[in-house]
């Protein structure tokens, strides 16, 4: 399976540069069930991987292992590794502090989900978190910020307004740019644009587009067309197992699984 | 054939007289149901009726009572003492007292109550929790005649030890007290407040690699904030209006003071302390504690009404 | 090395974010621990001052000049027969609001009035309540110092507690047995009669318990009305010998409560008379935890075996 050659490759280590992360023998239980199923898969280094699957194969479950997320609940827990390069280090460690994966992992959700501060303070929320104090810094910080989630022009005269104030899109956007303030190295998008309608939609797809040349991609999304739109590489899952993983023209095109292909031309899911 | 027939009609008769019993039957059906809405509906403006019951009875003696006394006298004087033959009519020794206890029973049941709250809320298992929750309830169901038997006799001693020249009666004990009783209600409403404000909002936090306390206090309270403002509210409310704990604990003479190691009456002690005495109905002595019950609401219906707005709003929100 | 040296920075800010997180943990840990400590010593200075009280005699004695032979008779018979009145006045006045304000009140601006009044009684001292009963019922109505003016004040007390546990049982209801009821031809009172009031009724008699739990407790507004707190008799039997058997003659009688009781011991110089006063506390928090904890545990019940 390609899907092997790939991993096979990640795990050379001369070669592992191009890689932002690789992905072994994953498993991922809530209590007693198990969501993830010996997932072995890479994220290129700031390129865009789409995850796609029916509802409940996992794929949000995978993402939220990237950033520790599921460490807030009781009962769950993680086998296997995620080694995220430069550092080569496994991050589901359990020497490995949850919170210092999250302030390098950034994540934006598939609600829109603004604190209930100004324009601002939410996008300063993660640097703030990070004891940055200095206002020029953080004028600065917001302002790229904003400038990168392509909201900066539609803000800028009313940064002190409440967040909730915006539009859905806008809200979306500004959880992107809070995202961004914090310089992550991985991005992660769960279904980022299911809450919004279709030109905020478009918006968003354009703004991943241009945030891969910053920043490396994860995306779940249960649009095919939206992962045949941003993604660079997609994987397929399915019951909480890593079906086919392969650059995102192949999957779309000439698919090597039967069931992915059954996926991709709408016979099934 | 024929008679067959003839049965067929006579059924169909019978089928259109029961149709028409039937609707007189709905009719009278709807008259019962129309008299129990009726009936409903009474017992529920009997609660309002309470309220204007309430507001007639002390605005009607109080009326009596300020054609003696003037309004001017009532807010400015500094003495209360209408039951010596010099008598002065000044709120003001009564509201002090009120003031100094409540805001001392403030000063430890917001900041423990809030602590419990966010503890419960943002850092305690789901087991914690569960234990918790009913044994502060509990807590709030204790009466408060035990609160005031545990203030004088338990927390005055001990304040003594630490503080010699504490009288036997002081609104440092009675307010204490008094505050460790409203812990449960601030704690309850504020964990309320804060639990309803939903998850995502706080994965959004969690996932910028804020800890738990940064999200409790810097996401998730702003998030609560009004329904935490009503349940201040609420507490200082239930503070001002709280009587047993401070006629047992903090004496019953009025005094015009702002420290807490002194004793003095409050508004609601004042009330307790005529009623126990035998007035006769009518007197002067019998108006001046429906003149302090109507300030004593007054104080507490602002607060009420402000923490129904708040409470209004924060359901709103979400 | 930049990326190295700036991860370095990162740890030592997430070590101190750390440290004050644990260091909150601590004092909410501490703030419950001074809620149950505080309960703790309350409960054991009732016990080592009022259990060597606690006997039978306790039980069958009035109130006396002396300490050791004072009891509790009068104020446990009155306690009783106040809750009587105050359950049979208030629990169906409570839930006919409930249920009004729930099934049938239209949106519009009286039933909004009636809203925010209920929820302003809940707040209104229960001293006050005191005042309208003494100017209402004791000499406007003129049913004295009694039984019965005791017990309707402590109704108006607590309806607000019923009506409001009421509402909040029959909201859990889902619409879908509303819709199954009507559906078969029922009518809005056939549905609440057969349907929504037996399916709530755990969560009504929930609130019911612990209203009646607070007024057991109430002293403030029974003081206020000026119920006498010497009382050396009990109140005329409501069975009678002869016909018609019953007898309502115990209403209008005078009466003592179990708080009126232990407030006026605690008022008493002597020290004996505070030992009857932590007996008698003694009972009353037993009495009140108890109701408190069954309604706890009813609702606990509840939550366990529906689930809508």
């Amino acid at each position: 399976m390609v899907k092997n050659n790939i991993v096979e490759t990640g795990t050379d280590h001369t070669s592992s540069s191009e890689y932002k992360s690789v992905v072994k023998n994953l498993n991922f239980y809530y209590g007693d069930f198990q969501a993830l199923k010996a997932i072995d898969m890479v994220l290129h280094e700031k390129q865009v991987t789409a995850l796609i699957g029916p509802s409940g194969c996992g794929k949000s479950t995978f993402l939220r292992c990237f950033n520790r997320m599921h460490d807030l609940y009781p009962g769950n827990r993680y086998e296997g590794s995620i080694i995220l390069y430069p550092d080569n280090e496994n991050i589901l460690s359990p020497d490995i502090d949850p919170i210092e994966v999250r302030m390098r992992i950034s994540m934006v959700f598939q609600k829109p989900n603004p604190f209930p501060k100004s324009i601002y303070e939410n996008v300063a929320y993660g640097l703030k978190v990070r004891g940055v104090r200095q206002r020029a810094m953080l004028d600065e910080k917001v302002e790229d910020a904003l400038r990168n989630a392509a909201l900066w022009d539609e803000v800028k005269d009313r940064l002190n307004d409440l967040a909730f104030n915006l539009s859905g899109g806008q809200q979306q956007r500004l959880c992107i740019a809070r995202a961004l303030a914090t310089d992550p190295e991985i991005l992660l998008f769960d279904e980022p644009t299911s809450a919004l309608d279709p030109i905020a939609t478009a918006s968003i797809e354009e703004l991943i587009a241009d945030l891969k040349t910053k920043v490396t991609i994860l995306i779940v999304t249960h649009n095919m067309q939206q992962a045949a739109r941003v993604s660079d590489y997609t994987a397929y899952m399915y019951l909480g197992q890593l079906i086919e993983f392969d650059f995102t023209d192949t999957i779309f095109i000439k698919p090597k699984n039967k069931q992915t292909e059954d996926y991709i031309t709408g016979r099934f899911g | 054939m024929y008679s067959k027939n003839a049965r067929g009609a006579s059924e169909r008769k019978s089928n259109t007289h029961n149709k028409l019993g039937n609707l007189r039957y709905s009719y009278k059906r709807h008259i019962k149901e129309k008299l129990i809405e009726m009936l409903l509906l009474l017992a529920a403006f009997f609660s309002v009726l309470i309220t204007f019951a309430i507001i007639y009875m002390l605005v009607k003696e109080s009326i009596v009572f300020f054609q003696q006394v003037s309004v001017w006298e009532f807010l400015t004087s500094t003495q209360w003492t209408p039951l010596f033959d010099d008598a002065h009519y000044g709120i003001l020794p009564l509201v002090s007292g009120t003031v100094v206890s409540s805001a001392v029973a403030l000063l430890v049941a917001l900041p423990l109550g809030t602590i419990i709250a966010i503890y419960l809320s943002e850092f305690a298992s789901f087991t914690v929790r569960e234990i918790a929750k009913p044994f502060l309830e509990l807590l709030g169901g204790i009466p408060t005649i035990v609160y005031g038997y545990f203030a004088l006799l338990f927390v005055t001693p001990l304040l003594q030890m630490i503080f010699p020249n504490l009288p036997g009666f002081s609104l440092l004990s009675a307010g204490l007290v008094m505050g460790i009783m409203i812990i449960p209600y601030v704690s309850s409403m504020t964990e309320d407040a804060m639990r309803s404000v939903p998850m995502h909002l706080r994965e959004g936090s969690y996932a910028m690699g804020a800890t738990r306390l940064q999200t409790a206090i810097k996401v998730v309270m702003p998030a609560a904030f009004s329904g935490i403002a009503a349940a201040y509210i609420l507490g200082i409310s239930r503070a001002v209006g709280e009587t047993m704990v401070v006629a047992i604990a903090a004496g019953m003479q009025p005094n015009l003071t702002w420290n807490p190691m002194e004793q003095a009456a409050t508004i609601t002690a004042y009330i307790v302390q005529v009623s126990l005495g035998d007035l006769p109905h009518g007197s002067i002595g019998y108006q001046t504690i429906f003149a302090a019950g109507l300030t004593l609401l007054l104080i507490t219906l602002i607060f009420n009404i402000l923490g129904h707005l708040l409470r209004k709003r924060y359901r709103e929100m979400y | 090395m930049n990326d190295a040296k700036k991860l370095e920075r990162l740890r030592v800010i997430i070590a101190r974010h750390k440290r004050w997180d644990l260091i909150f943990l601590i004092a909410g840990i501490l703030a419950l621990m001074i809620a149950l400590l505080t309960f703790m010593a309350l409960f054991i200075q009732m016990v080592i001052d009022g259990a060597p009280r606690l006997s039978w005699e306790f039980f069958t004695s009035f109130p006396s000049r002396r300490a050791e032979s004072a009891g509790i008779l009068s104020a446990w018979v009155g306690t009783t027969l106040v809750m009587l009145v105050t359950a049979v006045s208030a629990v169906p006045l409570g839930i006919a609001a409930g249920v009004y304000l729930e099934e049938y009140a239209p949106k519009n601006f009286f039933t909004e009035l009636i809203e925010i009044n209920v929820t302003n009684l809940a707040g209104v001292p229960s001293i006050i309540y005191g005042l309208l009963a003494l100017g209402l019922f004791v000499y406007q109505l003129g049913l004295g110092q009694s039984i019965l003016a005791a017990g309707l004040t402590l109704a108006l007390l607590i309806l607000p507690i019923v009506i409001v546990a009421t509402r909040e049982a029959i909201r859990s209801i889902p619409i879908a047995i509303r819709e199954g009821s009507y559906a078969l031809g029922a009518t809005k009172w056939e549905t609440v009669a057969d349907h929504l009031l037996p399916y709530s009724a755990p969560g009504i008699l929930t609130g019911v318990i612990i209203g009646l739990a607070r007024a057991i407790g109430e002293t403030a507004p029974i003081i206020t009305i000026g119920a006498l707190t010497f009382i050396a008799f009990l109140p005329a039997s409501p069975i009678k010998s002869e016909f018609p058997f019953i007898s309502f003659e115990w209403l209008s009688a005078p009466f003592t409560v179990m708080p009126i009781q232990m407030f006026n011991w605690v008022s008493r110089p002597e020290e004996e008379f505070q030992f009857n006063a932590a007996a008698a506390g003694l009972i009353l928090v037993v009495m009140t935890l108890t109701m408190n904890a069954l309604a706890i545990y009813l609702r606990y019940r509840m939550r366990q075996k529906i689930k809508w």
